[in-house]
């Protein structure tokens, strides 16, 4: 097939709804959805704010099937204030895992997906979505004890703020090459330190240091994807199919600290990082 | 933010609900479902202040149209009035039997 005929057959993950992803990674008809746009979850305090709701608060909680096997998939929508977590979105993501978790209490199995794409915690309601962050935190520690948490993030908001550590925390983490994954983002960096440290209209720039392609070589993600729906599928299915490792990247303390002691903060770009981290991805 | 709220006559019920869209920037969401009334009864919640005569021209033309007895939710992020339109037939789309893409619960 030429260039053209490649991109004409792919199907874009990254221009789908939260809606839409959690549909397109479950076998097909298996799709349901829990707590949905009727159950008119929303959020109770942006409306105080004068922000207008959505009747999910953001999030898609999708049961279904998964390579034949149950799953449960929590989609963060992009288009819907960032796709920042708020009371309601947070905890309908955090109560998914949970209840995947006594799944396994009861003896049955289920596959957990989470699919971010997230600025972290949604300013307007600030400490509620903190601690529910954590919340989410825990489940994924929890739940990853029984069967690996896949995350995928697809872009082009990202994953961000406390929404990156749970990132870090998922057994596996497929990206594209437009999504990224950082603790605070360039615009933040670059508001609090100024344009001197960085620049967050240097899109080439930011991309070369926290996008997909450079967090998979250095190891902090695992599997880089195109932009393309089979694609995101496949690779979810493979890290299902791997099973759950000897030891998660986050446990793994003394091998981070190593790695990051081999770091010169004076001299390092995406490039030297490459250099320094690629070949020991676990 | 602004809440507006409108009556519609109605000559038929409302199959099923449906629900199409995101409150994204210049988007928004339609939750359309049977009204249980004689009438279609459209609640707005839109984050711009002030277009409520916009909002009327709006959905006077699409009731000329439209007569199913259906509640239609919008909850508005600053869409044009053809986004607001293509969203809203997009959702009588959904409701219409025989449709996959509707809400069958």
């Amino acid at each position: 097939m030429s260039a053209h005929d490649v991109f004409i057959a792919r199907h874009s993950f990254i221009e789908l709804t939260a809606r839409e992803r959690a549909r397109a990674l479950l076998d097909p008809g298996t799709f349901r959805e829990l707590l949905g746009p009727f159950d008119r979850l929303e959020s109770p305090w942006l409306a105080m704010q004068n922000v207008v709701c959505q009747s999910d608060d953001g999030v898609v909680i999708a049961r279904g099937a998964l390579g034949g096997e149950p799953a449960v998939i929590a989609a963060i929508e992009p288009a819907f204030q960032g796709g920042s977590i708020g009371e309601v979105s947070g905890t309908k993501i955090a109560a998914a895992l949970e209840l995947a978790a006594r799944e396994f209490d009861a003896g049955r199995t289920i596959r957990p997906v989470i699919l971010f794409e997230t600025g972290g915690v949604r300013l307007q309601e600030a400490n509620l979505g903190l601690a529910v962050i954590a919340e989410i935190h825990a489940a994924i520690v929890a739940l990853r004890r029984h069967v690996p948490v896949v995350g995928v993030i697809g872009g082009m908001v990202g994953c961000f703020g406390g929404m990156s550590l749970a990132a870090a925390l998922c057994t596996e983490l497929v990206m594209t090459r437009q999504a990224r994954l950082g603790m605070n983002g360039p615009e933040v960096i670059e508001e609090e330190a100024g344009i001197g440290e960085l620049d967050s209209g240097d899109r080439r720039l930011i991309w070369s240091m926290i996008g997909g392609e450079e967090r998979v070589a250095v190891g902090l993600a695992d599997t880089l994807v195109e932009d393309d729906t089979g694609e995101v599928r496949d690779a979810v299915l493979a890290a299902f199919g791997r099973g759950v490792p000897a030891s998660h990247r986050s446990e793994q303390v003394e091998r981070q600290l190593e790695r990051l002691a081999r770091v010169n903060p004076d001299a390092i770009d995406p490039e030297s990082l490459r250099a320094l981290w690629q070949g020991d991805a676990r | 933010m602004e809440n507006i709220r409108y009556e519609y006559p109605a000559a038929r019920p409302v199959a099923r609900r449906a629900h199409v869209g995101v409150v994204g920037s210049g988007d928004l969401e339609v939750l359309l479902s049977p009204s249980g009334t004689q009438h279609a009864e459209v609640v707005i919640r839109t984050s711009v202040d002030g277009y409520g005569h916009v909002w009327k021209s709006v959905l006077d033309r699409f009731f000329s149209r439209y007569d199913g007895a259906a509640k239609i939710e919008l909850n508005d992020f600053g869409a044009t009035p053809g986004v607001v339109m293509l969203r809203l037939a997009e959702a009588v789309e959904a409701s219409e039997p025989g449709n996959a893409q509707g809400d069958r619960r």
